[in-house]
């Protein structure tokens, strides 16, 4: 897989270890010179110094061929055009840019930009771990229409005992994994809950706070 | 042009002041919006539109220039992806009749095109007028040597 990340920073070099880590082909596009040297030097990475929302820049960093470009830019007008750009010129399948400003990611899913606010992902992420000391992870996917959420069991949960059939879920709730002494089961209606046991369950937004009310008894 | 037009103008600078001044003594209700206060100096002192000081990439300060009631947005700021974020803004999610934005990278133009943002490219356009003072002074050649 071929990965093309347009922005500077931490979180790109970050990231950039990580898919360098699994093997894919990364290429970087930075405007400061100094960084693009820093940056080829730390990364085994192709860097190119310029403007990413240029589009002979994005026809020399190879954007033609590249399966994803991810525009994690400071400016959220430069991530806009970068990943159109690279969708309506180059043909590039999957395009994907950062909204710094959280209202963004709205207007830009609008024009056809897919879009994610790390402001929306770290908020969501401490009110529901604060919210919660059982709750172990979780991790928005679907463009945060989706959560995945651990939640361990102790002896004072209100589901622990229950055979899961008996327990009364809302409509788009799902029990996925039971984690018990390192175990992963998929459980089923028969499957007894017992304290110590890890879940992880998948919820909606819109149900999320009575699920897991549902399991540790406490008001969200 | 006998109506009054609904104009919003985003970015200040040698363009958007001059577009601004002019189309304020029309009589068109004109708002100018830039994210430095200091430009809205270059406005005429008989210019009877609305300042909104801010960044036009912000929805905010488009709703606070109440974008929605726009017949026409013209974006001239001096950065091309600020200018054609706000046009697309205005005309996919305000349905603003008629959007103009400047962008000074003739390359960039094509693909907005594509995207229905109808956009003038002071570039190109000098370099127009420039081959036709060639093309002008070549004709006058011509004629003496005919």
């Amino acid at each position: 897989m071929k990965v093309m990340i347009v922005g500077g920073g931490k979180t790109l070099y970050f990231l950039c270890r990580n898919f360098i880590a699994k093997g894919y082909t990364v290429v970087i596009i930075n405007r400061n010179k100094e960084e693009c040297v820093q940056l080829a030097r730390q990364l085994s990475a192709t860097v190119v110094c310029g403007d990413g929302s240029d589009a002979v820049i994005l026809k020399d960093a190879g954007a033609v061929g590249a399966d994803v470009v991810l525009a994690i830019t400071p400016n959220d007008q430069d991530n806009l055009v970068i990943c159109q750009l690279a969708a309506l010129k180059f043909g590039v399948p999957r395009t994907i840019a950062m909204a710094n400003d959280p209202e963004n990611v709205e207007i830009f899913e609008n024009l056809g930009v897919t879009a994610f606010s790390t402001t929306h992902i770290v908020s969501s992420l401490i009110e529901q771990r604060a919210s919660m000391e059982q709750i172990i992870n979780l991790l928005p996917i679907g463009e945060g229409r989706v959560n995945v959420t651990e939640i361990a069991l102790n002896t004072d949960s209100p589901v622990t005992g229950k055979l899961l059939k008996d327990i009364v879920l809302p409509e788009n709730a799902l029990v996925a994994v039971v984690m018990r002494d390192q175990r992963p089961i998929v459980p089923r209606g028969g499957n007894q809950l017992l304290a110590g046991d890890r879940l992880v369950l998948i919820t909606l937004p819109e149900n999320h706070g009575p699920v897991l009310k549902i399991f540790s008894g406490e008001e969200q | 042009m006998g109506n009054r037009l609904y104009i919003v103008i985003v970015g200040c600078g040698r363009l958007g002041s001059y577009l601004a001044n002019h189309l304020s003594r029309m009589g068109h209700s004109v708002v100018v919006i830039d994210s430095n206060e200091e430009t809205f100096n270059d406005l005429s002192s008989d210019f009877s539109g609305f300042r909104v000081m801010g960044d036009a990439t912000q929805i905010g300060i488009l709703k606070e220039a109440k974008l929605k009631q726009a017949d026409v947005l013209f974006a001239t700021t001096h950065e091309d992806n600020v200018n054609l974020m706000v046009a697309q803004i205005a005309h996919k999610l305000f349905n603003v009749r008629h959007v103009l934005a400047r962008v000074f990278d003739p390359r960039r133009e094509q693909v907005y095109e594509q995207l229905g943002i109808e956009t003038i490219c002071p570039t190109s356009v000098a370099a127009e007028m420039f081959l036709m003072a060639v093309a002008g002074s070549q004709a006058v050649e011509g004629d003496k040597m005919s």
